[in-house]
């Protein structure tokens, strides 16, 4: 075809079929690939929701409680530590025995392990709060256990029976959920506790906390550390080898594996400072060195950016060069900075590894209080549950999941809505 | 075209009242020698052009008078250039003073990305030139008038000064540079972004400014050096081959390299 007869257009023309499907094959292949990400992710996503939805509901017990002062000992004038030590575990048995009568032993510890051990600190609080509903009969919702919690979310109507529950135990909670006394309600227990053995009383509080925590004193000292280290590096430092070791350093570090930051935190923080291990502080510490390099790294990048003739026209006027470099090149910086300092946060949100060298894998119930308590982080208490045997731990690992994308994903659109917002155009 | 072994500059490169003198004046970008030792004065009250094609040095001279190339680098420089008798490339001065009295406008126009008020009172801020906020206003209301831009931007004195056109933006450039109120302005190629009609404001602004300030412009066009300059001076190749007042230079050029760029034969 291509012979020397042939006119240039001529040629041109008969190479398009070839340029236009090779054009369309591109595009289909980009397709492809956008697809298949998309399809991971709803995936992911729809396994995830699938299964952390309902830990975010409680099955409650409706039912009449008498808070009998002379079962529990106690009055209206009681002092808080009477109040507190009296056997409301007691009082809820009772309550159960009296109502629905088991015989024997094993169907009275049947009936008894229907209800959360939970349900006895639940009333507890609430007589604390008001000694005056002592000697009243209310109504309470409480909490249940969570091979009850578990049956009646997934299995309560399949009429398949459980191998967790008794025939007996079936029976009464059947009965229960046809009047309605058994249902569900919003689980505040799970944000409002720390960690716990019992699966119904398990929350993420705690772990909520010590992620805020660690990721305050990451921020604290990981932003002014890397800004600062950016502006030396890229209008400060002098360009020689030792500078080239340094920035080559840098980048290296960014590729270190995040476990190694947690052995040198082990080695350093805990074994040669004494920093309390298992705390905020340690955690923190060890995430600033794993996020310092990804804030430099983008801060240089954003100081970079700035266009050389805002900075000859600083120095033109005779501005110095911290001047220069505080005037002009750091505001038109920032965005891309905090950007880049918002991402860095992002993953040492996600980040587990280091955290489990650093002793942050400890078992926590209480919520912690100050960078120096102890206590665990998100990603920590997710990896700590999933491993947990219990199927309500399952549903609970999927719920914090949630929760954590939940933050990942607002902590992205801030980064993105910042730059949008503080970009300047030039 | 080869660098010429051992050329004299021809013409006059010295004059009597000179406001800033450079002599052998060497400068290397590492290995390569971009000038060749220049030794030119730059009168009071004088608009010199450097002409010459492109990558001759002119402007790497130009950036040398307030030691811009500092920010070079791997740019050195050899030589003196004194300014009122002193040398600037004393390793006593401080280039933020310098700079303040050898002013410098940019070719491509780059105004801070702040407030046009902003934008002037920068200088005389981090100087201290003012000492009040009516001094300041003072000022800024100055300049702008100097560089002919008062009328079209004092209805918005706050608003960003990247948002006015081309040649109105050179011009804040060229208030901004005047409000430290330099003895010197450099201006580096100042119309080469700009339009016909906003290159001949330019111009007439800087034949005004002549009245007050010593002025080297570099330049491509011939026809503004010829408009805007009394002196001439022509590189070529890093070195200084002719200088001589403007209309002997595009009349009757002595040097034969002068002749071959002025009358088009290459450039």
């Amino acid at each position: 075809m291509t012979d020397s007869t042939m006119t240039t257009r001529q040629k041109v023309e008969a190479s398009m079929k070839r340029r236009r499907s090779a054009e369309t094959r591109f595009r289909v292949y980009g397709m492809a690939s956008v697809l298949f990400g998309v399809l991971c992710l709803v995936v992911l996503f729809g396994n995830i929701f699938g299964k952390g939805t309902s830990a975010f509901t409680q099955t409650v017990l409706t039912t009449e409680l008498t808070i009998d002062a002379a079962e529990l000992g106690v009055t209206s004038a009681s002092t808080e530590q009477e109040l507190r030590n009296a056997d409301y575990e007691g009082l809820i048995k009772d309550h159960f025995k009296a109502a629905y009568e088991p015989k024997g032993r094993k169907e009275r510890r049947d009936l008894y392990k229907l209800i959360s051990v939970g349900a006895a600190w639940q009333l507890q609080e609430m007589v604390i709060e008001n000694p005056s509903l002592v000697g009243q009969t209310l109504q309470v919702n409480l909490i249940m256990d969570d091979d009850v919690d578990q049956w009646f979310k997934h299995e309560y109507g399949n009429d398949s029976g459980s191998i967790r529950l008794s025939e007996k135990q079936l029976e009464w909670l059947n009965s229960w959920a046809e009047s309605g006394d058994l249902h569900t309600r919003f689980n505040t227990t799970f944000f409002m506790n720390g960690d716990s053995r019992e699966p119904e009383l398990a929350g993420i509080r705690g772990a909520i906390t010590g992620t805020f925590l660690t990721l305050l004193v990451t921020f604290l000292l990981s932003f002014p550390i890397g800004v600062a280290a950016a502006i030396y590096l890229e209008e400060f430092a002098p360009k020689n080898r030792l500078t080239e070791i340094v920035e080559i350093n840098i980048n290296n570090l960014a590729a270190v594996p995040s476990i190694t930051f947690g052995l040198l935190g082990l080695a350093i923080f805990i074994n040669m400072f004494g920093v309390a291990r298992s705390t905020p502080l340690v955690g923190g510490l060890v995430l600033t060195l794993m996020t310092l390099p990804t804030i430099i790294i983008s801060g240089r990048a954003a100081i970079k950016a700035v266009p050389p003739s805002i900075r000859e026209a600083a120095l033109g006027l005779g501005a110095s060069k911290m001047q220069t470099v505080f005037h002009h090149v750091l505001p038109l910086a920032l965005p891309g900075m905090l950007t880049g300092t918002i991402i860095g946060m992002a993953q040492a949100l996600g980040e587990t590894a280091p955290l489990l060298m650093i002793g942050m894998i400890a078992f926590v119930v209480d919520v912690p209080g100050f960078i120096n308590d102890p206590s665990t982080v998100l990603p920590v208490q997710i990896f700590l549950w999933s491993d947990s045997p219990e199927r309500a731990f399952t549903e609970r690992t999927s719920g914090a999941i949630m929760v954590l994308l939940g933050f990942l994903i607002i902590m992205n659109t801030a980064a993105v809505m910042l730059r949008r917002r503080l970009e300047r155009r030039w | 075209m080869a660098i010429i072994e051992n050329h004299k500059t021809v013409g006059n490169p010295l004059c009597d009242s000179a406001k800033l003198s450079a002599r052998d004046v060497c400068v290397y970008y590492g290995e390569k020698k971009a000038i060749h030792d220049v030794s030119l004065d730059i009168g009071k009250n004088e608009v010199i052009a450097l002409i010459g094609p492109s990558g001759c040095g002119k402007s790497t001279f130009l950036r040398c008078l307030n030691r811009m190339n500092d920010t070079i680098d791997i740019c050195s420089v050899t030589g003196q250039i004194l300014l009122d008798g002193d040398n600037i490339y004393d390793s006593k001065v401080d280039v933020v003073p310098l700079r303040a009295t050898v002013g410098m406008v940019f070719q491509k126009p780059n105004p801070f990305p702040k407030s046009i008020y902003d934008n002037i009172a920068y200088g005389p801020r981090i100087h201290g030139l003012a000492s009040s906020r009516v001094d300041l206003d003072e000022i800024v209301e100055k300049s702008l008038q100097r560089a002919g831009l008062w009328s079209e931007v004092k209805d918005r004195l706050h608003s960003p000064g990247t948002g006015l056109s081309g040649g109105q933006q050179q011009r804040l450039c060229i208030a901004r540079t005047i409000a430290v109120d330099p003895e010197v302005i450099l201006m580096d190629e100042p119309c080469s972004a700009l339009d016909p009609i906003a290159t001949a404001k330019i111009e007439e602004l800087i034949d005004e400014l002549r009245d007050n300030y010593t002025i080297a412009i570099v330049t491509h066009s011939m026809q503004q050096a010829a408009r805007v300059s009394q002196r001439t001076a022509y590189f070529h190749l890093g070195q200084l081959i002719e200088v001589n007042s403007t209309d002997k230079v595009f009349t009757t050029p002595q040097h034969q390299l002068t002749e071959a760029y002025i009358t088009g034969r290459f450039g």
